[in-house]
């Protein structure tokens, strides 16, 4: 009986063992192979790769650049997602669950197409977005969308909101609302309910929303991709360059490597720091 | 409950505008009469539709998607399966670890997942293949299987189990008979879940798929980077109403939020 469990996970353990701690491993060796232009990948053990990332700023200015705005994109989202979200619970039966659709929907569709939508949004200077801005007077000149950080931003906090309402929605549900109706009865006006009852009881949902959107910007590939064209470069679309155009795969591979160190650290670090916070909470 | 406010119901109009600006935008331009890209207003053809025809690498593209997605999906499914009933019934050494292993592809970026397959499958010879695609979606799409899977497999009452025991029903015909019938709108919803990112997935697979085996994704991901025309407008637009149709059954069929919320958190207590 003792072996009955071990039996079950064979098959998931021996797909996960050949399909995926192999190659992660075959990966981390291959960032300390050698490349040349015309000699191809040489297995050997060497730091140089390293030593590149390391010593050229270029790389520095890369991930700042990534992790940047992985951070404007996190915090946008929260700060417009939890308040949608607020406003989603507070909603009566059917508009709840239709707008509910609404905003987790885009989930199911392809990255690629909602980012072309963004793509046809900014279309140059005199994209439908400046248009807009414009007419309505809260810009005087078009500001470039496409090929910035800013369009990068847009697109993405668009890509990963519905992760964010998702996460402060579930928290929510959570949330008696009999808990506010007291504090009114209490006397408290309105900001004050937001601020003491329900903020804080959302709050768990904005962090652990935040840790996902996050770790998502910073990996996110087609959307940087198409927005920032082949010259602003993030870390995984200069990985996709490094491995598909220029062909130096093992100087692709430390900033792959780098990029999941990175945030494997980022996350399991948010993650301690929001059990901690909300242990009193949770228990 | 008390209602929301005018300040609210603004916020949140332009919150639905914000989220389907861009998805609505997508389905006007891919109806233009013109040869380039523009927003029609008084003419509306189905000129870019039926230009798709003479594009048959986006009619493969789909396909090879569609079946890549049923294939792997119902393979992690039943992988899934056993390690679920693993997970959720024994107490044994290693199962925090086998879980987190299992789960652990959603926490990977899907680009470092992407390259390590690419070498590992540039070693063994099957890179470019359908076979390389199937293995590499039934890694990533294994931890949606395993979370809906897991949740049915925790919320089963043993006692009626125990009742089939008592009627001296064999361990086989239990599993058969009762357990499996008993999950089978977990394993279903799973099962969509997983199709769902299968189908959308294209950071990893652009990595894995060559010219011949490009899944829709990929194919349009690497025609946008050329270039940006009314055709790659209503090949999305044919996607997002594949979406809309998938999004609307699944939320009859199964509820949508309680699909994306998953009900492990509820499940697990003790």
């Amino acid at each position: 009986m003792k072996a009955a469990p071990y039996l079950l996970s064979l098959p998931a353990l021996m797909l996960f063992a050949g399909v995926v701690v192999i190659p992660l491993a075959m990966t981390v060796i291959l960032t300390f192979h050698d490349w040349g232009q015309y000699k191809g990948i040489e297995p050997v053990f060497i730091l140089k790769n390293w030593r590149e990332v390391f010593g050229d700023p270029y790389y520095g200015e890369m991930f700042g650049r990534t992790f940047r705005i992985a951070l404007i994109v996190t915090l946008l989202a929260a700060l417009f997602g939890a308040p949608e979200a607020y406003i989603l619970n507070r909603m009566k039966s059917p508009w709840r669950g239709i707008f509910l659709l609404v905003i987790l929907g885009p989930l199911l569709i392809s990255v690629v197409a909602r980012t072309l939508g963004w793509a046809l949004l900014f279309g140059g200077n005199s994209g439908l977005v400046n248009k807009t801005l414009m007419s309505l007077g809260l810009i005087s000149s078009p500001i470039p969308f496409m090929f910035t950080e800013t369009g990068m931003v847009v697109a993405l906090v668009h890509v990963l909101m519905p992760y964010m309402v998702l996460s402060v929605w579930a928290a929510l549900q959570r949330l008696d609302p009999q808990i506010e109706n007291a504090a009114v009865a209490l006397g408290a006006g309105p900001l004050t309910v937001l601020r003491r009852i329900v903020l804080p009881q959302a709050m768990p949902g904005i962090l652990s929303g935040a840790v996902i959107v996050f770790a998502l910007a910073a990996s996110a590939f087609a959307t940087p991709a198409i927005i920032g064209g082949r010259r602003l470069k993030v870390a995984s679309t200069l990985v996709y360059d490094e491995f598909l155009n220029t062909l130096n795969w093992p100087l692709g591979a430390v900033v792959a490597v780098l990029l999941l160190a990175a945030l494997a650290l980022i996350v399991i670090g948010a993650n301690r720091l929001v059990e901690r916070r909300y242990a009193q909470v949770f228990g | 409950m008390s209602k929301n406010g005018p300040v609210a119901l603004v916020y949140h109009a332009l919150f639905v505008i914000f989220m389907l600006a861009p998805i609505v935008v997508v389905c006007w331009v891919a109806f233009t009469p013109e040869g380039f890209l523009s927003f029609p207003t008084s003419h509306w053809s189905l000129r870019w539709f039926k230009t798709l025809a003479f594009y048959p690498e986006f009619v493969s593209a789909f396909w090879r998607s569609l079946w890549l997605g049923a294939l792997s999906s119902a393979l992690a499914v039943a992988v899934s399966v056993p390690a679920a009933l693993a997970i959720a019934r024994y107490r044994f050494r290693g199962r925090e670890a086998f879980t987190a292993l299992f789960m652990s592809p959603l926490m990977i970026p899907n680009i470092v997942l992407g390259i390590a397959f690419l070498r590992f499958f540039t070693e063994i010879g099957l890179s470019g293949t359908f076979t390389g695609l199937v293995l590499s979606h039934i890694v990533i799409v294994l931890p949606f299987a395993l979370r809906l899977t897991l949740a049915s497999a925790v919320g089963l009452d043993r006692a009626i189990e125990h009742a089939a025991v008592s009627l001296g029903a064999s361990e086989w015909t239990v599993l058969k008979r009762v357990t499996l019938p008993l999950i089978v709108p977990g394993l279903a919803s799973g099962w969509a879940l997983a199709f769902i990112n299968s189908f959308d997935e294209v950071t990893m697979t652009v990595f894995v798929a060559a010219p011949g085996t490009e899944t829709l994704p990929v194919r349009m991901f690497l025609y946008i980077q050329d270039n940006i025309d009314p055709l790659v407008t209503s090949v999305s637009a044919c996607v997002i109403a594949v979406a809309v149709v998938g999004l609307i059954a699944l939320d009859r069929a199964y509820g949508l939020e309680r699909l994306l919320v998953g009900r492990g958190s509820q499940g697990e207590r003790p």
